[in-house]
């Protein structure tokens, strides 16, 4: 295992020796220590690698990450993860908002709660936050899926296009052209593979599922109240 | 009075309800819905027509037409970035994106632009490999919307546009109706076919100046600090606006005037959204100068841009060098006369057609329709867009070297005077034959 400590290293030397991997992969563990909440941290990881991060982290954790497995041992800032496109990033504690934004594969398990706009505009990632999400969740979501083991805020699903949402707990409210969708067998047999993947011990038919009602997906002047 | 000869005399319209306010309020009263069109600004606005050269005389002297060098090459990215972008010449191509225009048009825009030796700029809805080959010099757009964006054509990519906003509609997202997104545009955004698909107005995952600058960072980062990056902003607060970019880690700025060009948004915000590109250059200049950076992050303006006098007049007032989308378009055959017929038929007519989010161009460049697209033949579309950008080259140079200049970046406000106070107070120069320049000196 190869180990950068942030104490000693500039985030510029820790990407750059992560990025080094994408061609000829000669390290695949790396751990990196004294993050001290460090903007840009693992970012545009292009590999098979395992990075565990022992500490907090800043803005754009992994962000575009590919391939790569990232752990961030702490809580994460805003936009963790955003656009992945593949691999796993995981937070053992609590994300800032935006978290996986417009991200386009790959699974993103937040172990503690998610800030504001958790997956925002997310574009076919897969999102399991264990804890509750903040207001404006999923807005503009177009596919993927989004778990939520807690509670969800304000407006979740506002202005939805095809991701699959399934909540636990309570949803403060639904945004614009978010509904409740009856929970079928293979939404039950999606989320029991989505808690699976995560690693998460939950029960699928306590949840429910969320969707869009796909009523504006073209302009209607009737729904003129809706914009 | 009116000057119509279908008007009988004696008839008088009204200059606050004319015939176009009036078939907009029965338009509106008919179908509920704002006017969704494309291209820039229709309104009379103070523009560069409003200036004039101080051409050589006895207090200066030209260069030579033909054989006195005038140089026309601009580096941009010269603050942070390993490899900066070298043009030929100070007109590059703007963001349009694929999905707006049809893939043969965004070849012909790449061709045009690599045989000008200038760059060519992505848009909303991602990189084309037909773009990116036909492209030496492409700028990624970076947009609210992220549709197409991923970190591997971020790193093709000669340099990234991190688009705030766009001079035809400061502070809007965008829309590409469902009638054009085919399968291959879908599959571009990752949404399902045929729908209307909204871009944000805002970035998903930051907010304001300072998460700006760490965003750049990232950028940076995954990209390993090689090309430049831009900032885009539409033209409102440009003395702040600049400023901000500055400080949030920009190499290049682009600034859009509102006579900037759309694929598709509200008519109400075309025209009433924004200021004149001619006065926002003054404002961005001389942010850039209080700064120390003026020169150092270079400047690049867009909005209404049509002739060598245009660029001539954008760079004397400081700009590094200029931008043309709606002019581009138009040089491939972009409401051409010869498809007047057609256009009538969609109820427009060749030099006035705008509806470019319906995707029936009959000129084959603002659709996907397969049938439409192959009337756009890409490589001829190519050399025309080639010979139009030398010609805006020919004649920039010949208005520098007519004021003593051997670089077009040499000119200078000092070279310009207004024909209108309205224009000299916005650019920031003198009424033409006085020393009055308004706002300045007390008065």
């Amino acid at each position: 295992m190869k180990t950068i400590n942030m104490a000693e290293s500039s985030v510029r030397e820790l990407n750059q020796a992560l990025h080094d991997q994408a061609g000829e992969c000669l390290e695949r563990e790396w751990q990196v220590l004294n993050p001290k909440g460090q903007h840009n941290l693992a970012v545009g990881l292009d590999q098979s690698l395992s990075v565990d991060i022992q500490g907090h982290a800043g803005y754009f954790c992994a962000g575009m990450n590919k391939k790569a497995t990232v752990t961030i041992h702490g809580n994460a800032g805003q936009g963790v993860a955003e656009n992945m496109m593949s691999g796993t990033v995981r937070v053992k504690g609590d994300a800032s908002q935006a978290a996986g934004a417009t991200a386009q594969g790959g699974l993103l398990v937040i172990e503690g709660n998610a800030g504001a706009r958790c997956g925002i505009s997310m574009k076919g990632v897969d999102i399991v936050v264990k804890g509750s999400v903040g207001h404006m969740s999923c807005f503009m979501g177009q596919s993927g899926s989004l778990v939520v083991c807690g509670d969800a805020g304000d407006a979740l699903g506002d202005s939805l296009y095809e991701v699959h949402i399934y909540v636990k707990g309570t949803v403060k409210s639904l945004g614009a052209d978010c509904i409740e969708k009856e929970m079928r067998p293979e939404h039950i047999e999606e989320l029991t593979g989505l808690l699976n993947r995560a690693g998460v011990d939950e029960d699928p038919t306590s949840f429910k599922r969320y969707g869009s009602a796909r009523q504006l997906y073209t302009f209607k002047v009737d729904n003129a109240g809706a914009y | 009075m009116s000057n119509d000869i279908n008007v009988k005399d004696g008839l008088r319209e009204s200059a606050t309800f004319d015939r176009n306010t009036m078939h907009e309020i029965r338009r509106a009263a008919e179908t509920g819905i704002y006017d969704i069109r494309g291209f820039g600004a229709k309104r009379k606005l103070p523009h560069f027509d409003d200036l004039l050269f101080l051409g050589a005389s006895m207090s200066r002297y030209p260069l030579e037409g033909y054989r006195e060098k005038c140089n026309t090459s601009v580096t941009l990215g010269t603050r942070f970035a390993k490899k900066p972008i070298v043009l030929d010449i100070p007109v590059t191509i703007a963001g349009m994106s694929f999905g707006a225009l049809s893939a043969n048009a965004k070849e012909a825009l790449g061709r045009g632009a690599s045989i000008a030796g200038t760059s060519t700029t992505t848009g909303d809805g991602g990189m084309t490999p037909e773009e990116r080959g036909q492209s030496k010099k492409l700028v990624y757009q970076y947009l609210p919307s992220r549709y197409g964006m991923n970190p591997d054509d971020l790193r093709k990519a000669d340099a990234i546009e991190v688009v705030l906003g766009q001079g035809a509609k400061p502070g809007g997202g965008g829309m590409l109706l469902g009638q054009k997104i085919t399968d291959r545009v879908a599959q571009m955004r990752n949404l399902p076919k045929g729908i209307d698909q909204r871009s944000a107005c805002r970035h998903p995952d930051w907010t304001g100046p300072d998460d700006l600058a760490i965003k750049i960072q990232e950028l940076r980062e995954i990209t390993d600090w090689q090309v430049p990056i831009y900032i885009k902003v539409g033209a409102t607060r440009t003395y702040y606006d600049v400023k901000l970019a500055v400080k949030a880690g920009a190499d290049v700025i682009v600034v859009d005037g509102m006579q900037g060009g759309t694929a598709a948004t509200q008519d109400v915000f075309i025209e009433h959204v924004g200021i004149p590109t001619l006065a926002a250059i003054p404002q961005a200049v001389q942010a850039l100068q209080e700064m120390g950076m003026h020169r150092k992050v270079q400047l690049i303006v867009s909005g209404g841009i049509r002739n060598g006098a245009d660029v001539a007049k954008c760079m004397a007032l400081g700009a590094d060098a200029v931008a043309i989308g709606t002019a581009a378009l138009i040089a491939l055959g972009c409401n051409h006369p010869m498809y007047d017929e057609e256009f009538k038929k969609i109820g427009s007519a060749a030099g006035f057609y705008d509806d470019y989010q319906e995707g029936k161009d009959p000129a084959g460049i603002s659709t996907q329709d397969p049938e439409l697209m192959k009337r756009l033949d890409p490589v001829e579309g190519g050399r025309k867009l080639a010979n139009y950008l030398r010609v805006l080259t020919l004649e920039a140079q010949t208005l520098a070297r007519a004021c003593g200049k051997n670089d077009l970046r040499n000119l200078e406000p000092e070279d310009l005077v207004a024909l209108t106070v309205e224009s000299a107070a916005m650019a920031r120069v003198p009424l033409a034959g006085t020393t009055w320049i308004p706002g300045q000196g007390g008065y």
